[in-house]
């Protein structure tokens, strides 16, 4: 049987769901883009975190396990696990309340009336779906590369790229089309389960056909070479506290915020926040371990080929039926782009078609159909960009690891907004100026350090395939050396070790003149060591203060309507 | 009072994330879990307890408040609800 039967199967369902969703649904824009706010707690908590999660989940972490080791754990997820709670719980449950008090679906139509600020407010949405479309691309690119590697047998493929990225490009837009924020949310719900299923039988089914994992780590750690892996040794202490910074880029990013204002209500949070750190750590923890397991079992994957490491496990120690169910969970993954497709179309309906007077003159229901259009002409250019620059996906790559420390450092001017009554709109706009300033700094930087990039050392050894007879392929092959991979299909991904060394690769300094300000890894421009987002944040949070004392605040009824004098005295929070 | 023990909690279990103490510790526990990777999962689970502390603690209640007061009134105003 081909394994991509059981994605096409998959493909049918969600389809259906988002018909069905349609079926369920109103013609009017609160309902489409929003569900008409009205999403249950399990809903909620399942779609919230779905929309989150991204290839990068199993398959970036578990290659970057497979070279960095198991402090990929620390680095991305259990920062994670605290971080994001922390911001929908302070951010999310006060944007969900005023979105239900003023009718807001977008960050930005809050932001203007808050700080009355129309064209700042267009600045700050056009930044920030700038930052979002190259996910959508990414995403119809994902799909049309899984569906080909997937539908692989014996050396022939049956789906191309082409038809593979139409064919996840067409199913995307039409559940996004029909059944809007219901059926997003309907899909990412059953997309999470799908994760979590899928991780929990991946890794009992590998455990039994290896004979459990106890001695692939005892060889580990006994080999010199691969100790490292079982700790941090090839992760540099800045970047590990950068990373804290990162996860503060969720609740900013458009299609996480808009999802907050989709519960039915308030109470619906605290499930959500209590259960999402566990959520986490369920789908990373079984990623990352079977990353390291990997780099004992196969050991000198190149640049690139790590990131199938959880794919090339499978494959050679569980049947055709589990590589199918494993090529749904990776599409479902993939496919984590409808929230942002959706997203996409509620910040052109809303921010700048209804906002500059569509709704007025075309009606709430031309705006939905508006919506939907837009839908479809993403998914077109989408698709027309992944076959168009299908060699270059790296820039795309690119593009989202500068766009997660953009929509980090774009969180400060959420905060303010939500709890500073001095912040003013030349404060958010300084800020958002810097954002956009360090962003073109970096991508400057990281363009003119290329060719000084350190380089990791070859790959001294093949992949050597394990066996079906579950026999670990470490006692029969050379021990793991350098690969340090600098290309990761994920998001925010850093190699700053080769497999086999047991410390980072020193970096070079870009400008010797500046000493260690800025500083070229094998993937990654640094601040003195530290990652971008860390000068960002602050320098962001410093000119959203500075500014917006510098300058007027909005008038007091403005004020007064988004902190009421009576709200004033009973604030209990921290 | 309330206020400020709930900051330093928050504050102490970010810091916590960063255990330098087991940077290069390559011990196994049950014989098969790196230390660095158990840390890392109960970490997991010490955030969910915080995040159930503020629930329990720190929860907008009057954002509640006016949010139901807003439901209320609009089911008042709309026989459908």
């Amino acid at each position: 049987m081909n394994p991509a039967i059981i994605v096409f199967i998959y493909l049918a369902i969600v389809l259906y769901i988002g018909i069905f969703a349609f079926r369920k649904g109103k013609e009017s824009g609160e309902d489409f883009f929003l569900a008409n706010r009205s999403l249950g707690p399990y809903v909620f908590l399942l779609s919230l975190f779905g929309t989150n999660m991204t290839a990068f989940a199993i398959l970036g972490s578990s290659g970057l396990a497979y070279r960095q080791g198991i402090g990929v754990l620390g680095l991305m997820a259990s920062s994670s696990a605290m971080v994001i709670p922390l911001t929908i719980f302070f951010i999310g449950t006060r944007l969900w309340a005023l979105g239900k008090k003023h009718g807001h679906m977008t960050q930005v139509q809050f932001l203007r009336d808050r700080w009355e600020a129309g064209g700042i407010g267009t600045f700050i949405s056009v930044l920030t779906a700038a930052m979002l479309v190259p996910y959508i691309i990414i995403g119809v690119m994902g799909g049309g590369q899984t569906l080909e590697a997937i539908s692989t047998v014996n050396g022939r493929t049956w789906v191309s790229y082409e038809f593979g990225g139409a064919l996840v490009a067409v199913v995307v837009m039409s559940y996004v089309f029909f059944g809007g924020m219901r059926g997003t949310a309907w899909v990412n719900t059953f997309q999470t389960v799908l994760f979590l299923c899928f991780g929990t039988l991946a890794f009992i089914l590998l455990a039994q056909s290896i004979g459990g994992f106890g001695s692939i780590m005892q060889q580990l750690a006994s080999n010199p070479r691969t100790a490292s892996l079982l700790a941090r040794d090839r992760m540099s202490a800045e970047e590990f506290f950068s990373y804290m910074f990162i996860p503060l880029s969720a609740i900013m990013f458009p299609h996480i915020s808009i999802m907050c204002l989709t519960a039915e209500r308030i109470s619906h949070f605290r499930k959500t926040v209590i259960w999402y750190p566990l959520c986490i750590i369920a789908i990373w923890a079984p990623s990352v371990y079977l990353g390291v397991v990997g780099a004992a079992l196969f050991p000198g994957l190149g640049p690139g080929e790590s990131d199938d490491i959880i794919i090339r496990l499978l494959t050679a120690n569980v049947g055709p039926l589990l590589s199918g169910i494993l090529g749904a969970g990776i599409m479902a993954c993939v496919m984590a782009s409808d929230s942002q497709i959706l997203a996409l179309s509620t910040i052109f309906s809303e921010d700048l078609f209804a906002y500059y007077g569509g709704k007025e003159r075309f009606s709430d229901r031309m705006q939905v159909w508006a919506g939907r259009l837009f839908i479809v002409l993403i998914a077109l250019v989408s698709y027309w960009v992944a076959l168009k620059l299908k060699d270059r996906a790296g820039i795309f790559e690119l593009a989202i690891r500068f766009a997660f420390s953009g929509f980090a450092a774009l969180s400060p001017i959420m905060l303010a907004a939500l709890f500073w009554k001095r912040s003013t709109k030349w404060g958010a706009l300084a800020a958002a100026l810097w954002v956009t300033g360090c962003m073109g700094l970096n991508w400057y930087l990281q363009t003119i350090s290329d060719p000084i990039a350190p380089r990791p050392p070859a790959p001294a050894v093949r992949p050597v395939v394990a066996q079906r007879d579950g026999t670990p392929a470490l006692a029969r092959s050379e021990p793991v050396n350098g690969p340090g991979a600098t290309s990761s299909r994920a998001t925010g991904a850093q190699q700053n070790a080769p497999a086999g060394g047991a410390r980072p690769i020193k970096p070079v300094q870009i400008f010797p003149q500046y000493g260690d300000l800025f500083l070229r890894g094998p993937v990654n421009v640094t601040v003195y060591g530290f990652l971008p987002v860390f000068p960002m944040v602050i320098g962001s949070a410093v000119l959203m203060i500075v500014v917006s004392l510098l300058t007027p605040p909005p008038g007091q009824a403005t004020i007064d309507k988004y902190f009421p004098p009576r709200r004033d005295a009973q604030q209990t929070g921290v | 009072m309330k206020t400020f023990l709930l900051t330093v909690f928050v504050l102490v279990v970010l810091a916590l994330h960063h255990d330098l103490w087991n940077w290069t510790n390559k011990s196994l526990v049950l014989g098969f879990i790196p230390v660095g990777l158990a840390y890392h999962i109960g970490y997991a689970f010490l955030a969910s307890f915080t995040m159930a502390v503020l629930v329990r603690y720190a929860w907008p209640h009057d954002l509640e408040r006016e949010t139901m007061d807003l439901t209320a009134h609009h089911t008042d105003e709309d026989p459908r609800g």
